[in-house]
Protein backbone atom coordinates (compact mmCIF):
# COMPACT_ATOMS: atom_id res chain seq x y z
CA UNK A 1 0.00 0.00 0.00
CA UNK A 2 1.21 3.29 -1.05
CA UNK A 3 1.99 5.84 2.43
CA UNK A 4 2.82 8.66 -0.12
CA UNK A 5 1.62 9.51 -3.48
CA UNK A 6 3.19 12.42 -5.47
CA UNK A 7 1.09 13.54 -8.44
CA UNK A 8 2.35 16.09 -11.00
CA UNK A 9 4.60 18.38 -8.88
CA UNK A 10 5.71 21.57 -10.95
CA UNK A 11 7.79 24.08 -8.58
CA UNK A 12 8.69 27.62 -9.78
CA UNK A 13 10.75 30.42 -8.18
CA UNK A 14 9.91 33.45 -9.87
CA UNK A 15 9.96 32.36 -13.63
CA UNK A 16 12.62 29.42 -13.17
CA UNK A 17 10.66 26.21 -13.27
CA UNK A 18 12.21 23.72 -10.63
CA UNK A 19 9.86 20.89 -10.75
CA UNK A 20 8.46 19.70 -14.01
CA UNK A 21 5.38 17.25 -13.03
CA UNK A 22 7.04 15.05 -10.68
CA UNK A 23 5.25 11.54 -9.91
CA UNK A 24 6.24 8.88 -7.80
CA UNK A 25 5.00 6.80 -4.47
CA UNK A 26 6.43 5.47 -1.44
CA UNK A 27 5.46 2.09 -0.30
CA UNK A 28 4.56 1.26 3.46
CA UNK A 29 7.51 -0.20 5.11
CA UNK A 30 9.82 0.63 2.09
CA UNK A 31 13.46 2.52 2.18
CA UNK A 32 12.77 4.94 -1.27
CA UNK A 33 15.64 6.92 -2.44
CA UNK A 34 15.61 9.84 -4.89
CA UNK A 35 18.91 10.56 -6.42
CA UNK A 36 20.01 13.13 -8.58
CA UNK A 37 22.73 15.81 -9.41
CA UNK A 38 23.07 18.84 -7.05
CA UNK A 39 20.47 21.00 -8.49
CA UNK A 40 18.04 18.77 -9.84
CA UNK A 41 15.13 19.67 -7.92
CA UNK A 42 15.65 16.95 -5.01
CA UNK A 43 14.87 19.56 -2.33
CA UNK A 44 12.49 21.02 -4.03
CA UNK A 45 10.34 17.91 -4.27
CA UNK A 46 10.84 17.43 -0.24
CA UNK A 47 9.89 20.98 0.77
CA UNK A 48 6.73 20.80 -1.73
CA UNK A 49 5.49 17.49 -0.29
CA UNK A 50 5.65 18.87 3.68
CA UNK A 51 4.39 22.01 2.42
CA UNK A 52 7.47 24.84 2.83
CA UNK A 53 7.03 25.65 -0.33
CA UNK A 54 3.73 25.09 -2.53
CA UNK A 55 3.35 23.69 -5.82
CA UNK A 56 1.40 25.02 -9.18
CA UNK A 57 -0.58 22.14 -10.13
CA UNK A 58 -0.57 18.55 -9.06
CA UNK A 59 -1.65 16.44 -5.47
CA UNK A 60 -0.36 14.51 -2.71
CA UNK A 61 -1.76 12.43 -0.54
CA UNK A 62 -0.14 10.76 2.32
CA UNK A 63 -1.69 8.09 4.78
CA UNK A 64 -4.79 8.44 2.70
CA UNK A 65 -5.48 12.37 2.99
CA UNK A 66 -4.96 14.51 0.57
CA UNK A 67 -2.07 17.09 2.26
CA UNK A 68 -1.46 18.92 -0.72
CA UNK A 69 -2.93 22.47 1.12
CA UNK A 70 -2.13 21.64 4.19
CA UNK A 71 -0.24 23.40 6.37
CA UNK A 72 3.04 22.13 7.05
CA UNK A 73 2.35 21.72 11.14
CA UNK A 74 -0.41 20.24 9.98
CA UNK A 75 1.00 17.68 7.90
CA UNK A 76 3.64 16.65 10.59
CA UNK A 77 0.95 16.38 13.43
CA UNK A 78 -0.64 13.15 10.70
CA UNK A 79 3.06 11.54 10.79
CA UNK A 80 5.41 12.79 8.63
CA UNK A 81 9.06 13.72 9.63
CA UNK A 82 11.69 15.37 8.10
CA UNK A 83 15.05 16.25 8.40
CA UNK A 84 16.06 18.89 6.18
CA UNK A 85 19.07 19.46 4.06
CA UNK A 86 21.98 21.27 6.20
CA UNK A 87 20.70 19.89 9.37
CA UNK A 88 19.17 23.30 10.60
CA UNK A 89 19.06 22.39 14.16
CA UNK A 90 18.35 25.13 16.38
CA UNK A 91 21.73 26.26 17.54
CA UNK A 92 21.46 28.37 20.54
CA UNK A 93 19.07 25.72 22.42
CA UNK A 94 20.60 22.66 24.14
CA UNK A 95 20.60 19.18 22.63
CA UNK A 96 17.71 18.05 25.22
CA UNK A 97 15.51 21.18 24.25
CA UNK A 98 16.00 20.88 20.38
CA UNK A 99 14.44 16.93 20.82
CA UNK A 100 11.80 18.76 23.25
CA UNK A 101 11.37 20.88 20.37
CA UNK A 102 10.78 17.34 17.82
CA UNK A 103 7.99 16.47 19.85
CA UNK A 104 6.55 19.39 20.01
CA UNK A 105 3.00 18.37 18.95
CA UNK A 106 3.06 15.64 21.65
CA UNK A 107 1.05 16.62 24.47
CA UNK A 108 1.77 13.31 27.01
CA UNK A 109 4.74 13.71 29.05
CA UNK A 110 5.17 10.56 29.53
CA UNK A 111 5.19 9.47 25.75
CA UNK A 112 7.76 12.25 25.27
CA UNK A 113 10.30 10.43 27.58
CA UNK A 114 9.78 7.07 25.88
CA UNK A 115 10.98 8.73 22.70
CA UNK A 116 13.78 10.59 24.42
CA UNK A 117 14.91 7.15 25.61
CA UNK A 118 14.24 5.33 22.14
CA UNK A 119 16.97 8.25 20.59
CA UNK A 120 19.13 8.30 23.38
CA UNK A 121 19.64 4.59 22.86
CA UNK A 122 20.03 4.75 18.92
CA UNK A 123 22.36 7.57 19.71
CA UNK A 124 24.30 7.66 23.27
CA UNK A 125 26.75 10.30 22.38
CA UNK A 126 23.88 12.94 22.72
CA UNK A 127 22.64 11.82 25.91
CA UNK A 128 26.27 12.60 27.04
CA UNK A 129 25.93 15.82 25.42
CA UNK A 130 22.38 16.39 26.36
CA UNK A 131 22.81 20.01 27.90
CA UNK A 132 25.08 20.93 25.42
CA UNK A 133 24.51 24.07 23.30
CA UNK A 134 23.67 22.47 19.78
CA UNK A 135 25.66 24.70 17.89
CA UNK A 136 28.97 23.48 19.34
CA UNK A 137 28.09 19.78 18.39
CA UNK A 138 30.43 18.80 15.43
CA UNK A 139 28.81 18.05 11.83
CA UNK A 140 28.36 14.19 12.69
CA UNK A 141 26.86 15.35 15.95
CA UNK A 142 24.58 17.62 14.27
CA UNK A 143 23.51 15.54 12.18
CA UNK A 144 22.43 12.51 14.59
CA UNK A 145 20.36 15.39 15.81
CA UNK A 146 18.44 16.68 13.27
CA UNK A 147 17.61 12.52 12.62
CA UNK A 148 16.33 12.22 16.48
CA UNK A 149 15.01 15.26 16.52
CA UNK A 150 12.58 14.08 13.44
CA UNK A 151 12.32 10.75 15.08
CA UNK A 152 10.57 12.25 18.50
CA UNK A 153 7.87 12.80 16.45
CA UNK A 154 6.91 9.33 15.84
CA UNK A 155 6.68 9.42 12.14
CA UNK A 156 5.03 6.93 9.73
CA UNK A 157 7.40 8.46 7.10
CA UNK A 158 10.98 9.88 7.98
CA UNK A 159 12.24 11.93 4.35
CA UNK A 160 15.75 12.62 5.01
CA UNK A 161 17.57 15.52 2.72
CA UNK A 162 21.00 14.68 1.95
CA UNK A 163 22.00 13.02 5.29
CA UNK A 164 25.60 12.55 4.23
CA UNK A 165 25.94 15.73 2.95
CA UNK A 166 29.91 17.45 4.31
CA UNK A 167 30.64 14.29 6.54
CA UNK A 168 33.50 12.10 6.32
CA UNK A 169 33.32 8.40 5.36
CA UNK A 170 33.46 6.70 8.25
CA UNK A 171 30.35 9.14 9.47
CA UNK A 172 28.27 8.69 6.71
CA UNK A 173 28.39 4.65 7.14
CA UNK A 174 27.41 5.45 10.82
CA UNK A 175 24.65 7.41 9.27
CA UNK A 176 23.15 4.92 6.29
CA UNK A 177 23.69 2.70 9.48
CA UNK A 178 21.76 4.74 11.54
CA UNK A 179 18.72 4.88 8.88
CA UNK A 180 18.72 1.05 8.22
CA UNK A 181 18.32 0.57 12.01
CA UNK A 182 15.55 3.03 12.02
CA UNK A 183 13.81 1.16 8.80
CA UNK A 184 14.02 -1.98 10.77
CA UNK A 185 12.08 -0.61 13.65
CA UNK A 186 9.43 0.03 11.15
CA UNK A 187 9.65 3.43 9.78
CA UNK A 188 9.04 4.26 6.26
CA UNK A 189 11.94 6.12 4.70
CA UNK A 190 11.93 8.85 1.78
CA UNK A 191 15.66 8.99 1.30
CA UNK A 192 17.14 12.32 -0.72
CA UNK A 193 20.79 11.77 -1.64
CA UNK A 194 23.39 12.67 -3.96
CA UNK A 195 25.55 9.61 -2.89
CA UNK A 196 23.78 7.51 -5.20
CA UNK A 197 25.83 4.30 -4.28
CA UNK A 198 25.12 4.62 -0.51
CA UNK A 199 21.46 5.38 -0.94
CA UNK A 200 20.57 2.21 -3.46
CA UNK A 201 22.47 -0.34 -1.51
CA UNK A 202 20.31 0.70 1.93
CA UNK A 203 17.18 1.55 -0.54
CA UNK A 204 14.36 -0.30 -1.94
CA UNK A 205 13.58 1.06 -4.91
CA UNK A 206 14.46 4.41 -6.41
CA UNK A 207 13.52 7.45 -8.50
CA UNK A 208 16.53 9.26 -10.51
CA UNK A 209 15.90 13.37 -11.18
CA UNK A 210 17.34 14.89 -14.02
CA UNK A 211 16.83 18.91 -14.11
CA UNK A 212 13.37 18.49 -12.80
CA UNK A 213 12.38 15.30 -14.45
CA UNK A 214 12.20 11.93 -12.95
CA UNK A 215 13.87 10.39 -15.47
CA UNK A 216 14.43 6.58 -14.47
CA UNK A 217 13.18 4.44 -11.90
CA UNK A 218 13.50 0.64 -10.56
CA UNK A 219 14.73 -1.02 -7.88
CA UNK A 220 17.14 0.00 -6.27
CA UNK A 221 19.20 -3.24 -7.05
CA UNK A 222 18.73 -3.03 -10.63
CA UNK A 223 19.73 0.82 -10.63
CA UNK A 224 23.07 0.02 -9.25
CA UNK A 225 23.65 -2.35 -12.21
CA UNK A 226 22.48 -0.23 -14.84
CA UNK A 227 24.69 1.20 -16.86
CA UNK A 228 23.79 4.78 -17.47
CA UNK A 229 23.51 5.01 -13.79
CA UNK A 230 26.88 3.40 -13.33
CA UNK A 231 28.14 6.55 -15.92
CA UNK A 232 26.49 9.26 -14.43
CA UNK A 233 26.33 8.35 -10.85
CA UNK A 234 27.96 5.60 -9.28
CA UNK A 235 31.76 6.73 -11.07
CA UNK A 236 32.56 3.55 -12.59
CA UNK B 1 55.24 54.61 36.36
CA UNK B 2 54.90 55.77 39.47
CA UNK B 3 56.37 56.01 42.68
CA UNK B 4 54.60 54.34 45.75
CA UNK B 5 55.12 57.71 47.34
CA UNK B 6 52.65 59.47 44.45
CA UNK B 7 50.27 56.48 45.16
CA UNK B 8 49.91 56.71 48.07
CA UNK B 9 49.17 60.60 48.02
CA UNK B 10 47.22 60.04 44.94
CA UNK B 11 45.18 57.57 47.24
CA UNK B 12 44.98 59.84 50.32
CA UNK B 13 43.51 62.73 47.99
CA UNK B 14 40.73 60.57 46.26
CA UNK B 15 39.46 59.07 49.85
CA UNK B 16 39.35 63.09 51.10
CA UNK B 17 37.88 63.38 48.11
CA UNK B 18 34.88 60.66 48.68
CA UNK B 19 34.37 61.72 52.23
CA UNK B 20 34.35 65.61 51.33
CA UNK B 21 31.90 64.73 48.58
CA UNK B 22 29.92 62.08 49.92
CA UNK B 23 27.13 64.33 48.91
CA UNK B 24 27.80 63.78 45.50
CA UNK B 25 28.57 60.07 46.23
CA UNK B 26 24.60 59.47 47.61
CA UNK B 27 23.89 61.88 44.46
CA UNK B 28 25.83 59.86 41.70
CA UNK B 29 23.39 56.70 43.76
CA UNK B 30 20.02 58.83 43.07
CA UNK B 31 20.90 59.62 39.54
CA UNK B 32 21.76 55.57 39.11
CA UNK B 33 18.94 54.50 40.64
CA UNK B 34 16.61 57.04 38.47
CA UNK B 35 18.56 55.85 35.59
CA UNK B 36 17.78 52.29 35.97
CA UNK B 37 14.22 52.87 36.39
CA UNK B 38 13.93 55.49 33.22
CA UNK B 39 16.23 52.53 31.63
CA UNK B 40 13.54 49.50 32.52
CA UNK B 41 10.81 51.61 30.87
CA UNK B 42 13.00 51.66 27.99
CA UNK B 43 14.15 48.08 28.32
CA UNK B 44 10.48 46.80 28.22
CA UNK B 45 9.18 49.10 25.31
CA UNK B 46 12.61 47.98 23.63
CA UNK B 47 11.50 44.20 24.11
CA UNK B 48 8.57 45.08 22.20
CA UNK B 49 10.68 45.83 19.03
CA UNK B 50 13.42 43.10 19.07
CA UNK B 51 11.29 39.87 19.64
CA UNK B 52 8.55 41.28 16.96
CA UNK B 53 11.63 41.54 15.05
CA UNK B 54 13.65 38.12 15.67
CA UNK B 55 10.36 36.31 15.43
CA UNK B 56 8.21 37.83 12.64
CA UNK B 57 11.13 39.48 10.96
CA UNK B 58 9.71 42.99 10.71
CA UNK B 59 10.51 46.14 12.19
CA UNK B 60 7.48 47.48 13.64
CA UNK B 61 7.48 51.15 13.52
CA UNK B 62 4.00 51.48 15.25
CA UNK B 63 5.46 49.53 18.33
CA UNK B 64 6.09 53.68 20.00
CA UNK B 65 2.43 54.14 19.38
CA UNK B 66 1.24 51.48 21.42
CA UNK B 67 2.52 53.30 23.87
CA UNK B 68 0.00 56.17 23.12
CA UNK B 69 -2.82 53.96 22.03
CA UNK B 70 -1.95 52.64 25.87
CA UNK B 71 -1.65 56.16 27.18
CA UNK B 72 -5.44 57.03 26.07
CA UNK B 73 -6.71 53.65 27.37
CA UNK B 74 -5.51 54.48 30.33
CA UNK B 75 -6.85 57.88 30.65
CA UNK B 76 -10.56 56.57 29.36
CA UNK B 77 -10.40 53.53 32.13
CA UNK B 78 -8.94 55.23 35.12
CA UNK B 79 -12.00 57.65 34.26
CA UNK B 80 -13.92 54.95 34.07
CA UNK B 81 -13.12 52.49 37.24
CA UNK B 82 -11.61 55.09 39.56
CA UNK B 83 -8.78 52.64 39.98
CA UNK B 84 -5.23 52.69 37.96
CA UNK B 85 -4.21 49.49 38.93
CA UNK B 86 -7.40 47.37 37.20
CA UNK B 87 -7.36 50.29 34.60
CA UNK B 88 -4.00 49.19 34.07
CA UNK B 89 -5.13 45.44 33.48
CA UNK B 90 -7.68 46.21 30.99
CA UNK B 91 -4.97 48.59 29.15
CA UNK B 92 -2.48 46.07 28.90
CA UNK B 93 -5.29 43.15 27.98
CA UNK B 94 -6.88 45.67 25.58
CA UNK B 95 -3.44 46.77 24.27
CA UNK B 96 -2.57 43.34 23.74
CA UNK B 97 -5.48 42.02 21.46
CA UNK B 98 -4.54 45.55 20.28
CA UNK B 99 -1.30 44.42 19.23
CA UNK B 100 -2.69 40.94 17.30
CA UNK B 101 -5.44 42.49 15.16
CA UNK B 102 -2.80 44.92 13.97
CA UNK B 103 -0.75 41.97 13.18
CA UNK B 104 -3.59 40.25 11.36
CA UNK B 105 -4.78 43.12 9.64
CA UNK B 106 -1.70 45.31 8.57
CA UNK B 107 1.37 42.56 8.64
CA UNK B 108 0.22 39.19 7.62
CA UNK B 109 -1.19 39.45 4.50
CA UNK B 110 2.64 41.21 3.56
CA UNK B 111 4.05 37.83 4.69
CA UNK B 112 6.92 37.26 2.57
CA UNK B 113 6.37 40.53 0.61
CA UNK B 114 9.76 43.14 0.00
CA UNK B 115 11.14 44.32 3.42
CA UNK B 116 10.51 47.68 1.93
CA UNK B 117 6.76 47.23 1.34
CA UNK B 118 6.75 46.40 5.43
CA UNK B 119 8.51 49.05 6.56
CA UNK B 120 6.20 51.57 4.51
CA UNK B 121 3.34 50.17 5.76
CA UNK B 122 4.65 49.99 9.60
CA UNK B 123 5.27 53.83 8.98
CA UNK B 124 1.79 54.28 7.86
CA UNK B 125 0.08 52.40 10.52
CA UNK B 126 1.83 54.67 12.74
CA UNK B 127 0.65 57.61 11.45
CA UNK B 128 -2.78 55.85 11.18
CA UNK B 129 -3.19 55.86 15.34
CA UNK B 130 -1.39 59.21 15.65
CA UNK B 131 -4.16 60.41 13.50
CA UNK B 132 -7.12 58.04 15.09
CA UNK B 133 -5.89 59.90 18.16
CA UNK B 134 -6.40 62.97 17.51
CA UNK B 135 -9.74 62.81 15.38
CA UNK B 136 -10.76 60.74 18.76
CA UNK B 137 -9.75 62.91 21.16
CA UNK B 138 -8.53 66.06 19.62
CA UNK B 139 -4.69 67.76 19.64
CA UNK B 140 -5.14 69.14 23.47
CA UNK B 141 -2.78 67.39 25.91
CA UNK B 142 -4.84 65.07 28.20
CA UNK B 143 -3.77 64.17 31.92
CA UNK B 144 -4.61 61.48 33.65
CA UNK B 145 -3.62 61.35 37.85
CA UNK B 146 -2.55 57.36 38.26
CA UNK B 147 -1.98 57.73 41.97
CA UNK B 148 -2.18 61.09 44.15
CA UNK B 149 1.28 61.99 45.57
CA UNK B 150 3.53 58.83 46.05
CA UNK B 151 6.20 60.91 47.87
CA UNK B 152 9.36 60.41 48.49
CA UNK B 153 11.59 57.83 50.34
CA UNK B 154 15.02 59.55 52.28
CA UNK B 155 18.03 56.98 53.15
CA UNK B 156 20.18 59.47 54.57
CA UNK B 157 20.80 62.28 52.28
CA UNK B 158 18.96 60.32 49.24
CA UNK B 159 16.21 61.41 48.25
CA UNK B 160 14.22 59.07 45.65
CA UNK B 161 10.68 59.37 44.45
CA UNK B 162 8.50 56.23 45.24
CA UNK B 163 7.14 56.14 41.93
CA UNK B 164 10.82 55.46 40.75
CA UNK B 165 11.05 52.25 42.81
CA UNK B 166 7.54 51.31 42.02
CA UNK B 167 8.63 51.47 38.19
CA UNK B 168 11.88 49.77 38.53
CA UNK B 169 10.73 47.19 40.86
CA UNK B 170 8.02 46.23 38.64
CA UNK B 171 10.74 45.99 35.47
CA UNK B 172 12.70 43.88 37.19
CA UNK B 173 10.06 41.53 38.15
CA UNK B 174 7.73 41.59 34.20
CA UNK B 175 11.41 41.19 32.91
CA UNK B 176 12.37 37.89 34.93
CA UNK B 177 9.33 36.95 34.28
CA UNK B 178 9.57 37.23 30.61
CA UNK B 179 13.14 35.80 30.59
CA UNK B 180 11.76 32.93 32.55
CA UNK B 181 8.56 32.29 30.09
CA UNK B 182 11.09 32.24 27.45
CA UNK B 183 13.44 29.75 28.29
CA UNK B 184 11.32 27.26 30.20
CA UNK B 185 8.26 27.37 28.70
CA UNK B 186 6.92 25.19 25.68
CA UNK B 187 5.82 28.57 23.98
CA UNK B 188 8.91 30.19 25.14
CA UNK B 189 11.61 27.60 23.56
CA UNK B 190 9.07 27.47 20.32
CA UNK B 191 9.67 31.56 19.81
CA UNK B 192 13.17 31.26 20.15
CA UNK B 193 12.93 28.36 17.68
CA UNK B 194 10.92 30.59 15.28
CA UNK B 195 13.45 33.53 15.75
CA UNK B 196 16.49 31.20 14.46
CA UNK B 197 14.68 29.53 11.97
CA UNK B 198 11.13 29.61 10.59
CA UNK B 199 11.27 26.72 8.20
CA UNK B 200 12.69 24.39 10.62
CA UNK B 201 10.10 24.89 12.74
CA UNK B 202 7.40 24.42 11.30
CA UNK B 203 9.11 21.08 10.29
CA UNK B 204 8.44 20.53 14.28
CA UNK B 205 5.10 21.16 14.46
CA UNK B 206 5.30 24.83 15.37
CA UNK B 207 2.15 27.30 13.94
CA UNK B 208 4.33 30.04 13.51
CA UNK B 209 1.57 32.35 12.41
CA UNK B 210 0.02 31.38 15.95
CA UNK B 211 3.54 31.86 17.50
CA UNK B 212 4.07 35.41 15.74
CA UNK B 213 0.44 36.87 16.82
CA UNK B 214 1.84 35.97 20.57
CA UNK B 215 4.58 38.08 20.14
CA UNK B 216 2.82 40.99 18.86
CA UNK B 217 -0.02 40.06 21.88
CA UNK B 218 3.57 40.52 24.73
CA UNK B 219 5.32 43.14 22.64
CA UNK B 220 2.00 45.09 22.70
CA UNK B 221 1.60 43.96 26.56
CA UNK B 222 4.58 45.29 27.38
CA UNK B 223 4.48 48.47 25.90
CA UNK B 224 1.14 49.04 27.64
CA UNK B 225 2.88 48.72 30.98
CA UNK B 226 5.67 50.95 29.52
CA UNK B 227 2.62 53.54 28.85
CA UNK B 228 1.51 53.27 32.68
CA UNK B 229 5.52 53.90 34.11
CA UNK B 230 6.19 56.53 31.43
CA UNK B 231 2.49 58.07 32.42
CA UNK B 232 3.61 58.08 36.15
CA UNK B 233 7.02 60.41 35.97
CA UNK B 234 4.79 63.08 33.26
CA UNK B 235 0.78 62.37 33.66
CA UNK B 236 0.41 64.01 29.72
CA UNK B 237 -1.08 61.90 26.83
CA UNK B 238 -1.43 63.27 23.03
CA UNK B 239 -1.33 62.25 20.09
CA UNK B 240 2.46 61.54 19.63
CA UNK B 241 2.95 60.71 23.41
CA UNK B 242 5.00 57.26 21.72
CA UNK B 243 7.43 58.44 19.60
CA UNK B 244 10.21 59.64 21.55
CA UNK B 245 9.74 57.08 23.80
CA UNK B 246 8.94 54.80 20.68
CA UNK B 247 12.54 56.08 19.05
CA UNK B 248 14.90 55.83 22.67
CA UNK B 249 12.89 51.83 22.90
CA UNK B 250 13.72 51.00 18.90
CA UNK B 251 17.56 52.45 19.29
CA UNK B 252 18.00 50.86 22.79
CA UNK B 253 16.92 47.32 20.92
CA UNK B 254 19.91 48.21 18.14
CA UNK B 255 22.64 49.30 20.26
CA UNK B 256 21.81 45.80 22.11
CA UNK B 257 21.44 43.83 19.16
CA UNK B 258 17.97 44.25 17.27
CA UNK B 259 16.57 40.25 17.92
CA UNK B 260 18.26 39.72 21.16
CA UNK B 261 16.35 39.89 24.56
CA UNK B 262 18.97 40.78 26.87
CA UNK B 263 20.51 42.95 24.15
CA UNK B 264 17.25 45.13 24.77
CA UNK B 265 17.33 44.82 28.38
CA UNK B 266 20.92 45.96 28.13
CA UNK B 267 20.36 48.50 25.30
CA UNK B 268 17.73 49.93 27.88
CA UNK B 269 18.99 50.36 31.04
CA UNK B 270 21.96 52.25 29.07
CA UNK B 271 20.03 54.86 27.31
CA UNK B 272 18.18 55.27 30.82
CA UNK B 273 21.67 55.82 32.80
CA UNK B 274 22.69 58.49 30.43
CA UNK B 275 19.41 59.96 30.40
CA UNK B 276 19.51 60.70 33.94
CA UNK B 277 23.50 61.85 34.17
CA UNK B 278 23.20 64.11 31.62
CA UNK B 279 20.27 65.94 32.91
CA UNK B 280 22.28 66.29 36.29
CA UNK B 281 25.00 67.82 34.22
CA UNK B 282 23.91 70.84 33.15
CA UNK B 283 26.05 71.85 29.75
CA UNK B 284 25.54 67.96 28.54
CA UNK B 285 21.86 68.08 29.13
CA UNK B 286 21.18 69.95 26.00
CA UNK B 287 23.27 67.14 24.52
CA UNK B 288 21.08 63.96 25.62
CA UNK B 289 19.53 62.86 22.48
CA UNK B 290 23.22 63.45 20.47
CA UNK B 291 24.53 61.47 22.94
CA UNK B 292 22.93 58.80 22.66
CA UNK B 293 22.05 58.48 18.78
CA UNK B 294 25.48 59.10 18.89
CA UNK B 295 26.60 55.92 20.83
CA UNK B 296 24.10 54.08 18.54
CA UNK B 297 26.43 55.09 15.43
CA UNK B 298 29.06 54.18 17.29
CA UNK B 299 27.74 50.73 18.22
CA UNK B 300 27.18 50.20 14.57
CA UNK B 301 30.51 51.15 13.11
CA UNK B 302 32.41 49.14 15.47
CA UNK B 303 29.78 46.32 16.30
CA UNK B 304 27.24 46.20 13.53
CA UNK B 305 25.34 43.46 15.16
CA UNK B 306 24.87 45.16 18.45
CA UNK B 307 26.14 44.70 22.12
CA UNK B 308 24.87 41.05 22.38
CA UNK B 309 23.44 40.26 18.98
CA UNK B 310 25.13 37.45 17.29
CA UNK B 311 26.05 37.47 14.12
CA UNK B 312 23.62 35.63 11.93
CA UNK B 313 24.98 31.97 10.70
CA UNK B 314 25.08 32.14 6.91
CA UNK B 315 22.09 29.37 5.93
CA UNK B 316 23.01 26.75 3.84
N1 LIG C 1 14.94 29.62 -3.30
C1 LIG C 1 15.23 29.44 -4.60
N2 LIG C 1 15.15 30.47 -5.48
C2 LIG C 1 15.43 30.31 -6.78
N3 LIG C 1 15.80 29.16 -7.33
C3 LIG C 1 15.91 28.08 -6.54
C4 LIG C 1 15.63 28.17 -5.12
N4 LIG C 1 15.83 26.96 -4.58
C5 LIG C 1 16.21 26.14 -5.59
N5 LIG C 1 16.26 26.81 -6.76
C6 LIG C 1 16.61 26.24 -8.07
O1 LIG C 1 15.77 25.14 -8.30
C7 LIG C 1 16.49 24.07 -8.84
C8 LIG C 1 16.35 22.84 -7.96
O2 LIG C 1 16.98 23.08 -6.73
P1 LIG C 1 16.94 22.05 -5.52
O3 LIG C 1 15.57 21.58 -5.36
O4 LIG C 1 17.59 22.70 -4.37
O5 LIG C 1 17.87 20.88 -6.08
P2 LIG C 1 18.70 19.76 -5.33
O6 LIG C 1 18.17 19.64 -3.95
O7 LIG C 1 18.47 18.54 -6.16
O8 LIG C 1 20.12 20.18 -5.34
C9 LIG C 1 17.93 24.54 -9.00
O9 LIG C 1 18.10 24.96 -10.31
C10 LIG C 1 18.01 25.70 -8.06
O10 LIG C 1 18.93 26.66 -8.53
MG1 LIG D 1 19.22 19.77 -2.21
Amino acid sequence: MALLEVHDLNVYYGVIQALKGINFKVNEGEIVALIGANGAGKTSTMQSIVGLIQSKTGNIIFDDKDITKMATHTIVSIGMSQVPEGRRIFQELTVYENLLMGAFLQKDKKKIKEALADVYELFPRLKERKNQIAGTLSGGEQQMLAISRALMNRPKLLMLDEPSMGLSPLLVQEVFGIIKKIHEAGTTILLVEQNAKMALKIADYAYVLETGRIVLEGKASELLKNDDIKKAYLGS
Amino acid sequence: MCTVKEFLNYEIFCGALFFKKKGIFMEFIGTLINGLSLGGVYAMIALGYTMVYGIAKLLNFAHGDIIMVGGYLLFVFVGIVNNSIIALLITAVLCAIFGIVMEKLAYKPLRGASPLAVLITAIGVSYLLQSLAQIIFGTQTKFVTLFQNLGVINIGSLVIQVSTLITLFSCIVIMAGLTLFIKFSKTGRAMIAVSEDRGASELMGINVNSIITITFAIGSFLAAAASFFYLLKNPQINPTLGSMPGIKAFTAAVIGGVGSIPGAMAGGVLLGIIEMFTAKVSFLTPYTEAIEFGILILILLVRPSGLLGKKRREKV
